[in-house]
């Protein structure tokens, strides 16, 4: 019988071995930690759909629409529709598995997210990746009762077997053991963002290394969309990262402003009248560079909370006004807090189509690791909803194309620890001097905005380091940001500040030899029932 | 800010425990001892305040922001996040990092805590159906959905065991959400899972209130679940 490997246990995973469990197929859940140390239960501000609670006559086609358009047209239409499509039962569906959803009155209520004008949000205070891991954790642990679903905990994914173009299986090894193992079968890959190639720079978690994705390109498994990375307009440093102040801060009404020549400046309200300071991130973040360059400005953003009420901090954000206090000892109801735009999410990863698959054959891909529905910037709340539904459409298409196809379910079995491994372990490792080196110059080149001097100047100091998986998947980040030779969504580039139709189009990057390869791919045409954007 | 970390390392499980000191030093008022440990392991070369090459210290992390309870330790004899230990916390120059005692150590101060997942499996946390949640239940459902699984509170109850199926606090905050939302016909079930795997074998001292990071209000989740469980009060 097939035994499906997913590997990652954050939302992502957890749904995709929901699914695969209550369809009686045996799923073995591997991953470095424990669903709760996973970075979704990070999440703060919420999950989309449109459930249309508020009175605002919401609709799928706004969802669509404003995914679309947050994502610069770079995302896969069909994707897109289908995520937004899908988004009304899945949140629903968490309901009924306990996810105690905001409430006002008995009745649940959502909430204003960036990118858009409609009340979509739907929350749990601050906390809702947490609250969300915590039902699926449940879910899952029945299966794993049931015996469908197996846990490997505290295994990492070390390589891709793969055979014939296909995949074969993955090697993982016990970080408590150090002993390696081939786990034989279709896999999903449910590892989270590739944030890790930053450092210590990211509101993310120290897990999500990046090391997968590394695995992946070395392996000849196309990733997109490197080049799209999302800067958070409200984050914190806190020694040896960064914390996010959820949007949801702005969307309860917190205002962004500068000291301009010693007056508050309400720059996003001045400049964005109708959304003001709920524009997508990639505009706030972009703004606020603007602000701090701006010498009559005095260097500072700040985050203005002020105007919320008693009411507002008491039931929705106390966790956020507690997390503030706590690092930065200042009340954020009473004082404006100090902020500033912070790596926080990947839009490019490991490319898959709209059914989750990547180029190669019994590979599945989904969550932030995967490329599939944020085009060129990602709307807050989308990504939540893009894990959990990525999970279900990837355990899906494997059901059908791996499990019930006959002849398909001839799996290697899983093999014992002393089988030579194909697995080059130095494959991904660095030293420490050469993640160093790696980080400065990747965080000298991608930032807010680019230009081709500096870019390139990144690619010659990654090119001079040794040779690492890693490495070469920085190397592969800054040729996609040379390549896109427009501004476009969270790629901004200071020597071609325009958006070009030429490159409506998804940057695709595999190895070959010894350097990336980049190829510009149209994208999918929309089907006839998926709305004109 | 100079600090000397002294900190009980062994390489595995068999070996013999050592203890071994690394110094610290620091601008950063906001670093904490899980900041310590990763800029002394993000180091060239490690070594300690001997001078002695040293191995990199293995502990578990991941959020580094008191969110994911990973980071759990025993810190100048007190379980705690590393992660939410502030190095100003104490004025004494030495601090000490011992891994959480009720569970195997692996190594250093990395423990395995499966047994967590162990006993939730055991007393069956899971609905079988859809959740049913009363307005007036809310505010408990969210607060048992808080639960970092880092077993602090574990640490100090004298009635807890890896040996035993007793589950302590970790196994009473995910079942005070299963009770606040249980389908009615789960909920005997449900409460007899709660009689066996909590009540039972608590000794209501409530030290394990005083060390959760979470701050999960404790006496709230007790107080309802045993209405609901014991008293059948739903
Ligand atoms: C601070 C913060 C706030 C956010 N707020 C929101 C929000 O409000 N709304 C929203 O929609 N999105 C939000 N996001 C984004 C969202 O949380 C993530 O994109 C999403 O949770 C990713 O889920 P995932 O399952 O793909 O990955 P993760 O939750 O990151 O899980 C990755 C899993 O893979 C495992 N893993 C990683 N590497 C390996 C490896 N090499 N081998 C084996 N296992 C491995 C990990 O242990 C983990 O189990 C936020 C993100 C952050 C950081
Ligand atoms: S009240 Fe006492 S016996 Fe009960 S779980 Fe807490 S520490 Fe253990
Ligand atoms: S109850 Fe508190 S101390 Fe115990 S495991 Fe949960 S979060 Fe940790
Ligand atoms: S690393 Fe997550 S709680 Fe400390």
């Amino acid at each position: 019988m097939t035994i499906v490997n997913v590997v990652g246990a954050g939302l992502a995973g957890l749904s995709a071995a929901l699914e695969l469990g209550n369809a009686g197929v045996s799923c073995r859940l591997v991953s470095a930690q424990a669903s709760e140390r996973a970075q979704s239960v990070l999440a703060e501000g919420g999950i989309n759909a449109v459930l249309d609670l508020m009175g605002e006559h919401d609709t799928l086609r706004e969802h669509y629409e404003d995914t679309m358009r947050g994502g610069a047209y770079l995302a896969d239409p069909n994707a897109v529709w289908g995520l937004v499509s899908d988004a009304p039962l899945i949140v629903r569906r968490l309901a009924d598995l306990g996810v105690p959803f905001q409430q006002e009155h008995g009745a649940m209520i959502q909430r204003n997210f960036g990118g858009q004008k409609k009340k979509r949000t739907a929350y749990v205070k601050s906390s809702t990746g947490k609250v969300l891991v915590s039902a699926l954790v449940d879910a899952v642990r029945r299966l794993e009762d049931k015996g469908v679903v197996t846990r490997a905990w505290h295994h990492e994914l070390m390589d891709l077997e793969l055979a014939d173009g296909a995949c074969e299986g993955v090697w993982v090894r016990d970080t408590h053991t150090g002993a390696l193992e081939l786990l034989g079968g279709p896999t999903v890959l449910a590892c989270g963002g590739m944030g890790g190639l930053f450092g210590n720079l990211t509101t993310g978690t120290t897990t999500n290394t990046g090391n997968a994705a590394a695995i992946a390109l070395a392996r000849g498994v196309e990733l997109a969309n490197l080049e799209f990375l999302q800067y958070h307009p409200t984050t914190m440093p806190l020694s040896v990262k960064r914390m996010l102040v959820t949007e949801a801060a702005r969307g309860e009404g917190g205002r962004l402003f500068a000291l301009r020549r010693g007056e508050p400046w309400y720059f996003m309200e001045d400049k964005y009248p109708e959304l003001g300071n709920l524009m997508p991130r990639d505009v706030v973040s972009r703004e606020e560079e603007a602000v701090l360059k701006d010498p009559s400005c005095g260097g500072q953003v700040y985050l203005d909370m002020r105007g919320l009420s008693a009411h507002v901090w008491r039931t929705r954000l106390s966790d956020l006004r507690d997390e503030v206090r706590h690092y930065q000892h200042l009340d954020p109801a009473k004082e404006p807090l100090p902020v500033e735009p912070g790596i926080h999410y990947c839009m490019g990863g490991i490319l898959v189509d709209e059914r989750h698959r990547t180029n190669v054959a019994r590979l599945y891909a989904a969550g932030e690791c995967a490329c599939a529905y944020h085009g060129a910037n990602r709307l807050g709340g989308n990504s939540l909803l893009g894990a959990i539904r990525g999970g279900m459409v990837a355990a899906r298409t494997l059901l059908d194309e791996d499990v019930s196809a006959q002849g398909r379910t001839q799996t290697r079995a899983a093999v014992s620890a002393d089988t030579p491994a194909s697995t080059n372990a130095s494959l991904q490792t660095n030293t420490n001097d050469v993640e160093r080196a790696m980080q400065k110059a990747l965080v000298g080149c991608m930032g807010i905005t680019r230009t081709q001097q500096e870019l390139e100047a990144g690619l010659r100091s990654l090119e001079a380091l040794p040779h690492t998986a890693r490495v070469a998947l920085a190397r592969a980040t800054v040729a996609c940001a040379l390549a896109r030779q427009e501004s476009r969504g969270a790629h901004q580039r200071s020597d071609y500040p325009h958006t070009s139709d030429d490159f409506r189009r998804t940057t695709v990057v595999r190895w070959q030899g010894d350097q990336p390869s980049i190829e510009f791919r149209a994208l999918p045409e929309p089907r006839k029932e998926v709305p004109q954007a | 800010m100079r600090r000397v970390l002294e900190i009980l390392r062994r390489s595995d499980a068999a070996s013999q425990p050592h203890w071994q000191s690394f110094l610290y030093q620091t601008d950063d008022e906001q670093a904490t001892v899980a900041t310590a440990l990763v800029e002394l392991n993000e180091q060239d070369e490690l070594h300690d305040v001997d001078g002695a090459l040293a191995e990199p210290i293995m502990w578990e992390n991941s959020c580094l922001q008191k969110k994911c309870g990973a980071c759990a330790m025993v810190i100048d004899g007190v379980p705690r996040l590393a992660c939410d230990t502030r190095l100003d916390s104490t004025r004494h120059e030495r601090i000490r990092l011992e891994p959480l005692r009720k569970f195997p150590v692996v190594a250093d101060l990395l423990v395995d805590r499966s047994v967590l997942m162990r006993n939730l499996a055991q007393a069956g946390t899971w609905l079988e159906s859809a959740a049913e949640l009363p307005a007036k239940r809310w505010d408990v459902a969210y607060e048992a959905s808080r639960c970092l699984q880092c077993g602090c509170c574990l640490e100090v109850c004298p009635n807890f065991s890896v040996q035993n199926a007793f589950g302590g606090m970790a196994a009473m905050v995910p079942l005070a959400r299963l009770l606040s939302e249980a389908p009615a016909d789960q909920r005997r079930a449900l409460a007899a899972s709660y009689a066996s795997a909590v009540y039972g074998g608590c000794g209501k001292s409530l030290a394990c209130r005083n060390v959760c990071p979470a701050n999960i209000d404790i006496d709230k989740l007790l107080s309802r679940s045993n209405a609901a469980a014991i008293w059948h009060r739903w």
